[in-house]
């Protein structure tokens, strides 16, 4: 069972930071829904506070490795120019895309969406990290502040499923490959 | 079970909201400079080739490092006039959410293509 070292930066970028990070938004939507409502009959404990901060910390550290690995090692690979007279596209994503007008859109309207939009998610994470981190609990004595942060944590997760969704089809039509070869398990 | 894990502890007094607002806007403001940023180096060549600081990266290195480098130096400058302050929280809340959904709507190609 091998896999091509290209590939498995794209799985650990796309499947790794990225789905975790996809994973935890549900949680930290309902968290603040339900237990940071200025209206919830619970009060928030001491050990909710620090779970939630460790939770919101893990998050924005996801959402910043996702975009960097994506930005900085997968990214390259995917807009890699061919040499002039290469016979085969298939280790040049951007430019296999582009080469069928059926397939021309994935680039033209997912690559050039997801590369920009990503980047909301570790703004967004980022930001509401801080706040949990500063005002813990007290944020249900401040309703307009916690509906504004679950706002940006909600538009953060449909940053992520953007790049998610765009991230694996663009993968399927035109995967990312080349670089050493890792084996991972040996046949029977 | 650990009892201090789970108690209740006393109310605390509210902490001013300017430091969450400080964040929040400048959230909502780095979010836009990045769909502003974005835009202006699909459009102008000159501003497309200044902005490729990592070549095999291209434009997007530059456009995400001036995104959250304006995203930092506001969140500082707005952390500083405001931090021990109560700010509106209600209008700065409101600011903040549509410079992100501006943003977030700027940076889909066909609505960036129109401009």
């Amino acid at each position: 069972m091998d896999i091509s070292s290209h590939a498995l930066w794209s799985l650990i970028h796309g499947m790794g930071f990225g789905g975790l990070y996809l994973l935890a938004c549900s949680g930290a939507i309902v968290e603040l829904w339900r237990r940071f409502a200025p209206s919830s009959p619970t009060a928030v404990t001491s050990r909710d506070e620090r779970f939630v901060r460790i939770y919101f910390a893990v998050m924005a550290a996801l959402a910043w490795l996702a975009v960097l690995t994506g930005a900085y090692i997968v990214y390259p690979w995917y807009r890699a120019i061919p040499p002039a007279g290469a016979m085969s596209l298939g280790a040049f994503p951007q430019r296999l895309l582009l080469s069928n007008p059926s397939t021309a859109a994935w680039h033209s309207l997912g690559m050039e969406w997801k590369e920009h939009v990503a980047w909301l998610a570790p703004i967004s994470t980022t930001m509401a990290c801080a706040v949990l981190m500063r005002y813990g609990r007290g944020l249900k004595d401040h309703p307009s502040l916690r509906n504004a942060v679950l706002c940006f944590v909600v538009v953060a997760m449909v940053a992520a499923g953007i790049a998610g969704f765009f991230g694996a089809e663009i993968d399927d039509h035109a995967p990312v490959e080349g670089g050493k070869i890792v084996r991972m398990a040996h046949g029977g | 079970m650990d009892s201090r894990d789970t108690r209740h502890s006393p109310p605390r007094p509210s902490l001013p909201s300017g430091y969450g607002a400080a964040a929040l806007l400048s959230a909502g403001i780095g979010s836009f400079a990045l769909a502003v940023i974005a835009n202006a180096s699909d459009h102008i060549a000159g501003f497309r080739r200044l902005m490729t600081l990592y070549r095999p990266t291209g434009p997007l290195s530059g456009v995400t490092t001036a995104a959250l480098v304006v995203w930092l130096i506001v969140w500082c400058l707005l952390h500083l006039r405001w931090r021990n302050r109560d700010v509106r929280m209600p209008m700065v809340s409101a600011a903040a959410i549509v410079l992100l959904i501006v943003g977030f709507l700027l940076m889909f190609p066909p609505i960036a293509d129109l401009f």
